[in-house]
């Protein structure tokens, strides 16, 4: 590393998870910048969320270390979740309260002292372009404004890194637009560091200043938007022939029943 | 409009004592039961609908075996011995189904994003535990304004209220970790209202809430003096009735209630995080 390069964030180390006998995540090594976006791409089932868990201190690995703002993922895992941020893939906002009440809650529980409490709140809302419609009760809302709230609920405590599982899925293009910016605007803000999966090329494209791409628990190529293009060898190459080069190639020939019906399951749990 | 500058100090708290976890478990426990309360004042109309089969059991029920004498319940009324029977069993009947919110916040990422804040896990679980129990309070408000005016004399000491409300927030504490458990255990709906529905019944029929212990086949009694509920049946006649003495002291019931909780918190603060898994 030149004397240049601040130290990473986050680190990986032959990360790895397995389930019974698959192996959803494949010892991963990677690292991570302060203010980096950095992208996880890869079809279903590729291991993009076990390797947020395990990140996040919600799943134990299986074999291999990650340290997080320099924190062992296992061994101090309180240290961990105080320096981090998650927005899940499925809804985490509470649709029976409002908008202000569900960070309320979140300020509380992170121990930001009581007269700083409110300010920070609205602070939050603000930022994410919410303030309006801080008192409505969230069952009201948007898919768009749920995802900027849940955005909203990480931020009141600086974290050093925020995960986020596929942020813009199912959202309008002017909703997407709208996360995209913040997201922008905060790692200029605060230095924070994103890490995001995505299944969207152009997300992955204006976003992340590096993709690493998962195909079946395995990282099977890493590196900067245009390092990716130029990988394949020939001009005008797009990141979705990218995807396909690293990723799509194999989809047909490997059990897509598997996943077909795990994606079907995760549409049966969001009616 | 920017957020204030980084100040990650004063969201970290400082010194890791002993006197700043404590503190910091108490401010966290207030935040789950506040958002809890929250919750519940936005759509109250599940602590009214839960009042109704209390209300029948007590009217009905309690008026007919009444004037029939059928059971034989001393210098009490067969009302007045089931006024507290009744309170116990609406605490257990809204505290059994509690685990189906964590069932629901399974389904949805909400539980993830509690557990990925810097919460202890007994303090989520007995959080969540404590909150059950401003449903079991506002039964027992509704079974005593009702008692009343059915014309069942209770006692009205303060003493003897503030008793009430520690038997209830236990016996709800108790019941909805017991939920919690289950939930974790079975993670889906159906199954977790099959069982629940399996356990109700018996929990209520082989404990003291409906007839005295001592009407009991000999067989049956070792099993009601296992089931927690008697234990709550118990200490709320103790409490409830004048110059009536249960089974055991209320101390003890109290004692038994207050332990089992705490066991059945701690268990549930290992199988919880499973629900993120
Ligand atoms: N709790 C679990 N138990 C067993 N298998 C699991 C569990 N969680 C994930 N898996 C399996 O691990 C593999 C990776 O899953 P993961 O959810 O990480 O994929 P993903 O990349 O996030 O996919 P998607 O794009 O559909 O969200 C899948 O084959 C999945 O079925
Ligand atoms: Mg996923």
């Amino acid at each position: 590393m030149g004397s240049t390069s601040p130290a990473p964030v986050l680190e990986t180390h032959e990360l790895t998870r397995k389930f019974g006998e698959l192996t959803a995540v494949d010892r991963l090594t990677l690292s991570v910048r302060p203010a980096e976006v950095f992208g996880l791409l890869g079809p279903n089932g590729a291991g993009k969320t076990t390797t947020l868990k395990m990140l996040t201190t919600l799943l134990p690995p299986s074999s291999g270390t990650a340290t997080v703002a320099g924190y062992d993922i296992v061994r101090q895992p309180a240290r961990v979740r105080r320096s981090i941020g998650y927005v899940p893939q499925l809804i985490s906002a509470d649709a029976q309260v409002s908008g202000y009440e569900n960070l309320w809650v979140f300020a509380r529980l992170y121990r930001i002292p009581a007269d700083e409490r409110d300010r920070r709140i609205r602070e939050a809302l603000d930022f994410m372009g919410l303030s309006v419609v801080a008192d409505e009760l969230v069952k009201n809302y948007s898919g768009g404004m749920i995802r900027r709230l849940e955005i909203a609920q990480t931020l009141m405590h600086r974290p050093r890194v925020l995960f986020m599982d596929e942020p813009t899925v199912g959202l309008d293009p002017l909703a997407r637009d709208a996360v995209w910016e913040q997201l922008g605007r905060l790692t200029t803000h605060f230095g924070t560091s994103v890490v995001l999966t995505t299944h969207y090329m152009e997300e992955a494209e204006r976003l992340c200043e590096r993709l690493a791409i998962l195909h079946r628990g395995r990282m099977v190529a890493l590196g900067t938007p245009a390092e990716l293009k130029a990988s394949l060898g020939r001009p005008g190459a797009t990141l979705e022939e990218v995807f396909a080069h690293y990723a799509g190639a194999e989809i047909e020939t490997t059990g897509s029943y598997r996943e077909t019906g795990r994606t079907r399951r995760v549409a049966v749990r969001l009616e | 409009m920017s957020l204030s500058a980084s100040s990650e100090a004063a969201a970290t708290p400082g010194a890791p004592g002993v006197l700043d976890a404590i503190e910091g478990a108490i401010g966290q426990t207030v935040a789950i039961i506040g958002h809890e309360a929250r919750k519940l004042s936005h759509d109250p109309s599940e602590l009214l609908l839960r009042a109704v089969q209390p209300a029948l059991w007590l009217v009905v029920f309690g008026s007919v075996f009444t004037s029939i004498h059928a059971i034989p319940t001393g210098s009490y009324s067969y009302l007045q011995f089931l006024t507290p029977g009744i309170l116990a069993q609406s605490v257990l009947f809204i505290a059994i189904f509690y685990g189906i919110a964590s069932i629901r916040e399974r389904e949805l990422g909400i539980i993830t994003k509690f557990l990925v804040s810097p919460t202890p896990r007994a303090v989520l679980v007995g959080g969540r535990a404590l909150s059950a129990s401003m449903r079991g309070l506002s039964q027992a408000v509704i079974v005593v304004v009702l008692a009343t005016a059915l014309g069942v004399r209770l006692n009205t000491d303060p003493l003897a209220i503030v008793g009430i409300v520690v038997a209830i927030v236990l016996g709800s504490a108790l019941f909805s970790t017991l939920s919690m458990i289950i939930a974790s255990l079975v993670k889906t709906q159906e199954r977790f209202l099959g069982i629940g529905q399996l356990l109700t019944m018996p929990l209520f029929f082989a404990s003291n809430a409906i007839y005295p212990l001592s009407l009991m086949p000999s067989w049956l009694r070792p099993i009601t003096l296992a089931n927690p509920l008697t234990y709550l049946v118990d200490a709320l006649r103790g409490l409830m009735l004048p110059g009536y003495s249960g089974v055991f002291p209320v101390g003890v019931d109290l004692a038994v209630l207050f332990a089992v909780t705490v066991v059945l918190v701690l268990a549930e603060s290992r199988l919880y995080p499973r629900m993120a898994q």
